[in-house]
């Protein structure tokens, strides 16, 4: 992004020449807005200003403590928030645990059955997790699983696409630095502890705010693994049952809760914008 | 694929012998954790899933028997299906080359200039990182026929808008506009890669050839130069529209009368609401189907159409 990197004849552009640019990113960017604009305006508004549907995005009275009070009062939402908070981390963990040794041994350690496995993580890039969705459901429900922290959890545990970056990522890294491990007479324990974990970081990072995001949106699986008015529902899930039972058409309250459960992962974002938009395209590959 | 390094080869055979067993034993001890995961959560369930799709299961059920291919024959001359196989081909079909030309357009006008580009980066992309059943109540409000702001903007223009969300006509079209909402801000950040990957020197050796306007420029090295990336682009935007769930479930439930089932919503009724297993894995099968045959067509048919790849 450095200023030389531009197309011949958009460097050095003056103010007035790239204004019509500007202004039309601008124009898309607010309706891109619009959603979010909208979200906090009528979060804020009392219901009758709702109904009278004025394009005023300003509440002539604010309602902050009738719409986001409500939401606090009959729905458990920091339960909820709390929720998605513990099963994106258990799923990150497991997924961690599970993906970064298996991608170290298949990129970096000779064995036999390498190929094999490889070919496994391929043919597991191409299954959508909603594959392998009924199976789990009547061997959870079998199990009395269901309803669970770790119903929620444990289909998502192994991420071939995690093991399928991993393995890309350590590739790359010098034969050497495992080499001169093994010259120091350091195990294949102490070589995965003390040199491929701490050199895996920024390939952990990229992965985590992928895997973050996608299990705090998700909504599939908790609306499957979940039933009933739980104390076990995700952000997702939560927004959902709260309209179904208790807000309705208020869509003062019901905008409140909306805005809850979607500032975490937006706030966020806005601290580490780089790092996200990396994280997210970087592992895109996986849609 | 050969990782078999120098250092090692030098090493007395003995030793090596030695090393060699240790090497894959931990290799195994270190996959093991994951191969066990894989085959429990995924290989299993997978496998599970299409035999279960020749069973006329039931939740509850005592027993099961075989039935070959009678739940795909159902499927067949199930209006409801037809209908949602359709609507999930209508929703690809609208959101892809939308979101695809869309994501471009913005990143060409990102890339344009450098003012303000990690501001506007920020705010097209800002939907992927947003819960979507939170964002789809705040299109529910926007596209509300009386009370919403899109109405209220066209009555203003003396436009009767449509029942956006509530009437058959029009709510595939809603539902497309929020996909395509949802899906350019990633479409954009990838093209934006893809861009910086574009050497310069080929826009100066263009314009020493005399390709001088924006327009020529971008058909004779942009656009070329970005097949690759278009092509993965093109195979992810199908992939994860025709995944396509979330704002059915949270809008719709499929209807008004029917008019919004999806692939995914029906597998989700047939097996979670109705019970009916058998019948849902069918229609996963058919989904799973659908997606490796677009990976495949990525790897075999366009790949070779591509010509910088």
């Amino acid at each position: 992004m450095n200023p030389g990197s531009q197309m011949p004849g958009s460097h050095d552009r003056s103010l007035a020449a790239d204004l019509p640019r500007l202004a039309l990113l601008s124009v898309l960017g607010l309706l891109f807005l619009m959603p979010y604009i909208w979200m906090v305006s009528v979060s804020l508004k009392p219901l009758d200003e709702v109904w009278r549907a004025s394009m005023s995005l300003i509440p002539e009275t604010f309602a902050i403590e009738r719409n986001y009070g409500r939401v606090f009062r009959e729905v458990p939402i920091g339960r909820y928030l709390l929720n998605g908070a513990i099963v994106c981390f258990g799923i990150l963990v497991f997924q961690l645990a599970f993906a970064l040794p298996a991608g170290y041994a298949m990129a970096k350690l000779n064995f036999r059955g390498r190929e094999t496995l490889f070919a496994f993580v391929m043919l597991g890039l191409l299954i959508p997790a909603h594959v392998p969705a009924i199976p789990l459901y009547i061997a959870f429900a079998q199990t009395g699983i269901l309803n669970t922290y770790a119903a929620l959890i444990a289909p998502s545990t192994i991420s071939v696409f995690a093991i399928f970056m991993f393995r890309q990522f350590f590739r790359a890294m010098p034969d050497e630095l495992i080499h001169a491990a093994r010259m120091d007479g350091l195990g294949e324990w102490s070589i995965v502890w003390r040199i491929i974990v701490p050199n895996a970081w920024p390939a952990a990072t990229a992965f985590a705010i992928f895997s973050v995001v996608a299990h705090w949106n998700d909504l599939f699986w908790p609306l499957i693994a979940v039933s009933g008015k739980g104390e076990l529902a995700t952000p997702a899930l939560g927004v959902i049952y709260f309209r179904t039972e208790e807000a309705g058409d208020d869509f003062g309250a019901l905008m409140a809760a909306a805005t809850i459960t979607t500032i975490p992962l937006v706030a966020a974002f806005l601290l580490a914008q780089r790092r996200f938009i990396e994280g997210i395209t970087m592992t895109g590959l996986k849609g | 694929m050969s990782d078999v390094a120098l250092p090692a080869s030098l090493a007395t055979a003995p030793a090596k012998e030695r090393a060699g067993h240790g090497e894959a034993l931990a290799a195994w001890l270190l996959t093991l954790p994951a191969i066990v995961a894989f085959v429990l959560m995924l290989l299993i369930p997978t496998l599970a899933v299409v035999a279960i799709a020749f069973t006329d299961y039931e939740l509850g059920a005592p027993a099961l028997r075989y039935v070959g291919l009678a739940n795909f024959a159902e499927l067949m001359e199930d209006r409801g299906f037809v209908t949602s196989f359709r609507n999930t081909a209508f929703f690809v079909a609208v959101t892809t080359p939308v979101s695809i030309v869309g994501g471009l357009m913005l990143a060409l006008l990102i890339e344009g200039g450098t003012r303000g580009r990690a501001f506007f980066r920020a705010v097209f992309f800002l939907p992927v990182v947003s819960l979507m059943v939170a964002m789809a109540t705040a299109f529910q409000y926007m596209f509300h026929p009386t009370i919403g702001p899109v109405n209220a903007a066209l009555r203003a223009l003396g436009i009767v808008g449509p029942n956006w969300l509530g009437s058959s006509d029009s709510v595939m079209w809603t539902l497309a506009i929020i996909g395509v909402w949802e899906q350019v801000g990633f479409n954009m950040v990838l093209f934006l890669a893809g861009l910086t990957a574009i050497s310069r020197d080929l826009y100066a050796a263009a314009e020493v050839d005399g390709v001088r306007s924006a327009w020529s420029r971008f058909w004779t090295v942009t656009w070329p130069l970005l097949g690759p990336t278009s092509l993965f682009v093109l195979t992810i935007t199908m992939i994860r529209s025709l995944r396509v769930f979330d704002i059915v479930a949270t809008l719709t439930q499929g209807g008004p009368n029917k008019a919004s089932e999806v692939l995914l919503y029906t597998m989700y009724t047939e097996g979670f609401t109705f019970f009916r297993m058998g019948y849902s894995a069918a229609i996963t099968v058919v989904f799973l189907l659908a997606v490796v045959v677009l990976m495949l067509l990525q790897t075999r048919v366009l790949d070779r159409r591509v010509h910088y790849g």
